[in-house]
């Protein structure tokens, strides 16, 4: 690379997961409807996390905002950006980043608000983070993904749609534990997934999902980074990419020249499921509380809609110092319990009992 | 139950953050922080940032929950006693099988009420088992 990209004087400061504790298995969801195990089996994906029934996505965010925080070391009124990307707010209209930022103290001087682009909101947050610390008007902003996704009872969506959150504090390159190198952006207008106003249950359009929206918009986004940067695949110790399901994310890396070797460790959803907007930045969560000084990170997170992000990171020595100041993705995988599909629709409130307003 | 939105909103940043009172006079920390301290009648109280793990003294089981909470039921109170400062809070993502006095369990940010699907939502401090002690970790029998 020869001229200095503006995002290259950010980094990573603090980054926090959250993986709720509850575990519907795969095999039950089929029980409970009928499916053949071939309907579920080339997912790639063992069980999904199930929030408990006083979780949303706001509660989510608040613990890996938290945990963020905690490995960022800074004070929380430093911080003048709060992003929060979900496609499952508690409220059509109130902003769920107000209450995150009140919660961890970074009331009331603060940007703060809720974006929506399916499941790469989140990464929408991260790069306007990226652009608010790198041109001087803040030191730190927080991005967050976050999403109790939905999906109707005996849909496919079903199978995989999940719970979890996850934060990243971006500010200045000096003292990151990882610094962005580049970053790309590639949208078009692909309808390939929605869910309409005041409806509770999203719809894909079949045809879509795959090659026209996922693999189109992560191969394009992708390469052209690669292309513009220099680097080639092999230079990378780590690639992470959205996770609808295990199979994809596969499909995609090894397609771009990526091996198994470099996307197996940032591959979460095959134990909780696509958890949405946290999806691939979780995967990106999981490989920083394990990655070495030096090590270079491409991430690349997809929203239907549709459009994907691509993040060169690379990982510095004040990592090491940071991995153990706040609990790591494993630590939330270790507390899984399994529950049945009975629990599961009261715990995700599919057996209605608040009156109905 | 009826909710005063005035009041909860008063009150949210300490129910938030877990932020205690400390009185000025006698010296001890209380939660929620009250007007005045609940050991001498002080009105000088300051506040004062909880630490977030405790050790659970105490706990009740409520079975039997009435109306807009049973989607929560059994709810789970229990008796947090933090560095001396005890506080009473519902406890969260665990079973009643999975406690017994003695657990040390750490602050979160929970839901605390929802009276319908076009009120307010509050959120508040509730604990849990800290993560990886006897949360269930390394024991999942597969039943929950
Ligand atoms: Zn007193």
């Amino acid at each position: 690379m020869t001229q200095e990209r503006p995002e290259s004087r950010t980094g990573i400061h603090g980054w926090g997961a959250y993986v709720p504790r509850w575990r519907l298995p795969m095999e039950e969801i089929a029980r409970v409807w009928g499916w053949p195990p071939h309907q579920y089996k080339g997912l790639n994906v063992k069980e999904k996390s199930v929030d408990s029934p006083d979780e949303d996505s706001t509660t989510m965010a608040i613990e890996a905002g938290y945990n963020a925080l905690l490995r960022a070391k800074v004070d929380p009124s430093e911080i003048k950006a709060v992003f929060f990307g979900s496609e499952s707010k508690p409220y059509a209209v109130k902003p769920s980043a107000t209450i995150v930022a009140e919660a961890l103290g970074i009331t009331p001087v603060t940007m703060a608000s809720d974006l929506e682009f399916a499941c790469r909101a989140g990464s929408e947050g991260l790069r306007a983070s990226i652009g608010l610390v790198s041109s001087g008007m803040m030191k730190y902003a927080m991005a967050i993904g976050s999403d109790t996704a939905q999906a109707e009872p005996g849909d496919v969506l079903e199978f995989t749609a999940s719970s979890g959150a996850v934060a990243f504090i971006v500010g200045p390159r000096e003292g990151a534990a990882a610094v962005f190198e580049a970053t790309y952006t590639y949208v078009t207008d692909t309808p390939d997934f929605w869910r309409r106003a005041l409806k509770p249950y999203p719809r894909h359009g079949e045809g879509f999902t795959g090659e026209p929206a996922y693999f189109h918009h992560i191969m394009s986004s992708v390469k052209n980074l690669l292309e513009e940067t220099g680097y080639k695949p092999s230079d990378f110790k780590y690639a992470v990419f959205h996770q609808p399901n295990g199979k994809f994310p596969v499909r995609v890396g090894k397609r771009l020249g990526f091996t198994m070797e470099q996307i197996e460790p940032g591959l979460v959803t095959p134990f909780i499921g696509n958890t949405y907007n946290a999806s691939a930045l979780l995967g990106l969560a999981r490989v920083l509380d394990r990655a070495d000084p030096g090590d270079l990170i491409l991430v690349a997170p997809f929203g239907s809609g549709a459009g994907s992000d691509t993040y060169i990171l690379r990982v510095t020595e004040a990592v090491k110092e940071k991995q153990g100041l706040a609990p790591r993705f494993d630590d939330y995988l270790a507390r899984r319990k399994t529950i049945d599909y009975a629990l599961y629709t009261r715990y995700r409130k599919i057996l209605t009992m608040l009156p109905r307003g | 139950m009826t909710r005063s939105l005035p009041v909860w909103w008063r009150r949210r940043i300490p129910r938030y953050r877990l932020i205690g009172a400390r009185c000025k006079e006698c010296g001890k920390i209380h939660y929620p922080p009250r007007t005045s301290c609940p050991y001498c009648g002080s009105n000088s109280l300051e506040e004062v940032q909880l630490p977030r793990r405790g050790i659970l003294e105490s706990y009740s089981v409520i079975y039997s929950v009435p109306g807009d909470n049973r989607l929560n039921a059994p709810i789970i109170v229990g008796l947090v006693n933090i560095n001396g400062v005890r506080i009473v809070a519902e406890l969260t993502d665990v079973l009643p099988g999975e406690l017994s006095t003695g657990l040390e369990v750490e602050a979160v940010v929970r839901k605390i009420s929802e009276t319908s699907d076009t009120g307010i939502i509050t959120y508040g401090v509730k604990f849990r088992p800290v993560l990886g002690a006897g949360s269930g970790a390394g024991q999942d029998t597969g039943e929950a």
